[in-house]
């Protein structure tokens, strides 16, 4: 399929799930299957010394070593650009070595990122322990502070970073003023839309320089593999994909076709996320057990109207407080629900539910919990898509135990 | 718990060793034993495989049965199946059936000296006559391939237990997210879950599923006896499909609904034959015996003779031209000339498979991408 075609013909509709099935894929495949071949080879061959040369000096499309690309890679890096409606993207072993490929090849020595301090921890831990090591220097101000960001900004900034949907709080990010914000001082912008998918927002149709993504959770949605992947222009991601193929951070053969076989139903998994996930947040917020809801989908949200006028639906994950509950009191609640699974991350078919404090925040002290807005009764829950019903009543029992 | 539910949570318990979320691929061809003579849960693959024991459970389960099994394809389920019958016993088989069942029961059943014949399974009079006293087997498939024809599970089931048979029910056409044909009182199901149940077209598998624990001990016994097991990976590929079945399914019949309808008004389009239509003959049956869709095939026929069919068959651009069905990609087929070539000519005619037909595998893409591509198809 002609992703270009398909782009010009529906500039505003990632949904659209024939986009999903065919984007990034050939017409006319390898021995006319139907799908495309697993292509499980670590080097790929010339015909001559002559065809190498050529490849060398006018580099000519091809595959060269397995770090630099593989043929799959290609297909899903396509669909995933254009599900993104960007120019290029750039698959990674991991969300995470996606975010730190792109911080290495960004920055020097010397050089200031600004973040909205709402995110997946081990960003955090990423700037704060490692880019300092190398003298790029982080700021980090509260989220949606659009004029804390802006005043953080020293002629050294370089990069204003968010999440969107934040996690796990679920802020939701104004996308064009953040966009604004970096035009207007001349410093790249990046969002990771983990948790918004390109089913629900694309950022770069804001005017964001890079999207970035954890493609272990939704885009692959079956909670069986892990990837990474950044979306932007070629200009912009030349030198990352450049640094991609020295850092090695890259995906099997074999992984990279469950994502590619995940993605032709992702349109279908994001509708039945964001049912799921507006379907049990209304549920918790009517619950006389509840204290708080975080999601963007419930008009007591704060972002409520931003989310509403960008986005096509809210996901699958819902945060939420226990009423009157100690550390212990939550936990019972977590040990009692029967379908979604104890477990980290999201976005996959299977419900997960975890209690930050004992899961991603268990180092923290107190203090720092306080600081990061991790209270002691918050769980958080990533529906699946399992039908809404049994989510919900088993939640029922669960607080009834 | 719903249908949705257990499609991702039973056979799908995490691993007790890791915790794993999705269970462990076991690519082992045997397995230790506690002790010379004592056997443990698992000996030897063909015997059993935790990976493709999950996946049985699973089915299992969305069937509604005592037990599954899973094949290396259709017609290895198919085939299994027949077994239970022997020399002397006859099999009474509809006649709106895929063409591969076709074949194994014309040309390899019966020299095995089974008796065959086929009926018309929509005509319950028609397919009572055809028993005989040593029938021992109903086959159908609902809805019919390629004419959509919907027989009745219900009715068939009663009719082969007043005769002392067994019904049989290829479901792979409707797939237990729309029709559960034990529930009706039927004794076995069987598919070809290369189709809807894997999803994706990346695998060939077959499955049987037992209503009664006896009956799948004894296909066990057999399955085991010839060997024909789904692999390790093809089984963790269906098992991930499955995860996914009602979703593609219930989206894939809506958007084939909406097509039927659209070529039924159609000029260029002779007849379609969908069951979701007011005027197809087994809507009413269909209604009550399909639940949430009527499924995600659909033939129609074109004014037009066989070169032209062809013609139209050849043009669409997202359409791919390929025998097989059920997956997120949408397909087209003539057949006359691609799935039901193996019919003998005159059984063709007999049937009602013309020249003209045009059979559509309704994907996952948008609808308004199909309908426009099958409109510039025939015009071609
Ligand atoms: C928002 C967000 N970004 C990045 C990551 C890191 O991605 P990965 O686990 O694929 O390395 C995660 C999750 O782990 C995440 O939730
Ligand atoms: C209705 C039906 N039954 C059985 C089969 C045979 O299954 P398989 O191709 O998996 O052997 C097919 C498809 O080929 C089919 O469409």
């Amino acid at each position: 399929m002609n992703r270009d075609s398909l782009i010009d013909a529906r500039p505003d509709d990632s949904a659209n799930s024939t986009l999903a099935v065919h984007a990034g894929e050939a017409r006319q495949k390898l021995a006319d299957s139907i799908t495309d071949p697993i292509v499980c080879a670590s080097t790929f061959t010339f015909d001559n010394t002559q065809s190498v040369i050529d490849y060398i000096e006018q580099k000519q499309p091809r595959e060269e070593y397995g770090r630099y690309g593989n043929p799959g890679e290609k297909i899903v890096e396509e669909k995933l650009a254009s599900l993104e409606g960007g120019e290029e993207a750039i698959l990674f072993a991991s969300g995470m070595a996606a975010i730190v490929g792109l911080f290495m090849s960004k920055l020097n020595a010397g050089d200031e990122v600004v973040f909205f301090d709402e995110c997946y921890h081990r960003s955090r831990e990423f700037c704060s322990k490692h880019l300092a090591r190398f003298g790029v220097v982080t700021r980090q101000v509260p989220a949606c502070d659009y004029d804390a960001m802006e005043a953080a900004i020293t002629p050294n900034t370089r990069l204003l970073v968010s999440e969107s949907p934040t996690n796990p709080h679920l802020s939701i990010v104004d996308l064009e003023r953040f966009a604004a914000i970096g035009k207007r001082h001349k410093v790249e912008t990046l969002i990771d839309a983990t948790l918004a998918t390109p089913y629900n927002v694309r950022p770069l149709t804001y005017g964001v320089d890079y999207v970035l993504h954890s493609v272990t959770k939704y885009l692959a949605g079956h909670n069986d593999l892990l990837a990474g992947v950044i979306v932007g222009s070629h200009e912009q991601l030349d030198s990352i994909r450049n640094l991609r193929g020295i850092m090695g951070a890259v995906n099997s053969a074999h992984n990279i076709y469950l994502l590619q076989r995940g993605l032709k139903t992702f349109a279908l998994r994001m509708e039945r996320h964001n049912q799921n996930g507006q379907a049990v947040a209304e549920f918790l917020a009517a619950h006389p057990r509840v204290e708080k809801v975080y999601y963007p989908g419930l008009p007591s949200h704060r972002d409520h109207t931003i989310a509403n006028n960008t986005m096509r639906g809210f996901g699958g994950l819902v945060t939420f407080l226990v009423k009157q509950a100690d550390w212990k009191e939550t936990a019972r609640i977590v040990d009692a629900v029967t379908v979604p699974r104890i477990a980290p991350s999201l976005g996959g078919v299977e419900s997960l539910i975890e209690q930050p404090l004992v899961m991603s925040y268990y180092e923290c002290t107190p203090q720092e919990r306080r600081q990061f807005g991790i209270p002691d009764n918050m769980i958080r829950l990533s529906c699946g898509i399992e039908n809404s019903d049994d989510l919900i009543q088993d939640l029922t029992q669960a607080f009834n135990a | 718990m719903k249908f949705r539910t257990r499609a991702i949570h039973v056979g799908n318990q995490k691993d007790p060793e890791t915790g794993a979320v999705v269970p462990p691929v076991h690519f082992a061809s045997t397995f230790v034993q506690p002790g010379a003579g004592e056997w443990g849960n698992f000996d030897y693959s063909r015997s059993g495989n935790p990976t493709r024991q999950n996946v049985e459970q699973t089915l299992a389960s969305l069937e509604g049965g005592a037990g599954a099994l899973a094949f290396t394809s259709g017609m290895a389920a198919t085939h299994c199946a027949t077994m239970l019958l022997k020399e002397g016993d006859h099999l009474l088989a509809g006649t709106d059936i895929y063409g591969g069942t076709y074949r194994l029961l014309q040309h390899v059943i019966r020299s095995s000296g089974v008796d065959v014949s086929l009926a018309d399974s929509t005509q319950l009079e028609m397919l009572e006559q055809a028993f005989k006293p040593n029938t021992r087997l109903v086959w159908i498939e609902t809805p019919g391939n390629p004419l959509m024809s919907i027989t009745d599970i219900a009715a068939c089931a009663e009719l082969a237990h007043r005769h002392g048979a067994l019904l049989a029910v290829d479901n792979t056409f409707a797939t237990p997210a729309l029709t559960r044909p034990l529930e009706a009182g039927a004794d076995l199901v069987m598919h070809s879950a290369t189709k809807y149940l894997g999803g994706h077209s990346d695998l060939l598998a077959g499955v049987l599923v037992a209503g009664s624990q006896k009956l799948h001990e004894q296909l066990y016994f057999l399955q085991n006896a010839c060997g024909a097991v789904l692999s390790p990976l093809e089984s963790f590929l269906l098992s991930r499909g499955l995860k996914t079945l009602e979703l593609r399914v219930h989206e894939q019949c809506k958007t084939a609904q909406q097509l039927a309808q659209w070529l039924n008004r159609d000029a260029r389009v002779k007849r379609v034959l969908y069951p979701g239509l007011p005027e197809h003959p087994g809507h009413a049956l269909a209604k009550n015996q399909m639940q949430g869709g009527f499924g995600a095939m659909l033939t129609f026929e074109i004014a037009g003779d066989l070169a032209k069919t062809k013609q139209v068959a050849e043009a669409t651009q997202l359409f791919q031209l390929a025998v097989s069905l059920g997956a997120v990609e949408s397909l087209i087929e003539q057949p006359a000339t691609m799935s039901h070539a193996s019919y003998d000519p005159s059984d063709r005619a007999a049937h009602g498979i013309t020249d003209s037909l045009i059979r559509l595998s309704v994907g996952l893409e948008d609808l308004e991408d199909l309908r426009a591509d099958l409109d510039q198809a025939l015009n071609a």
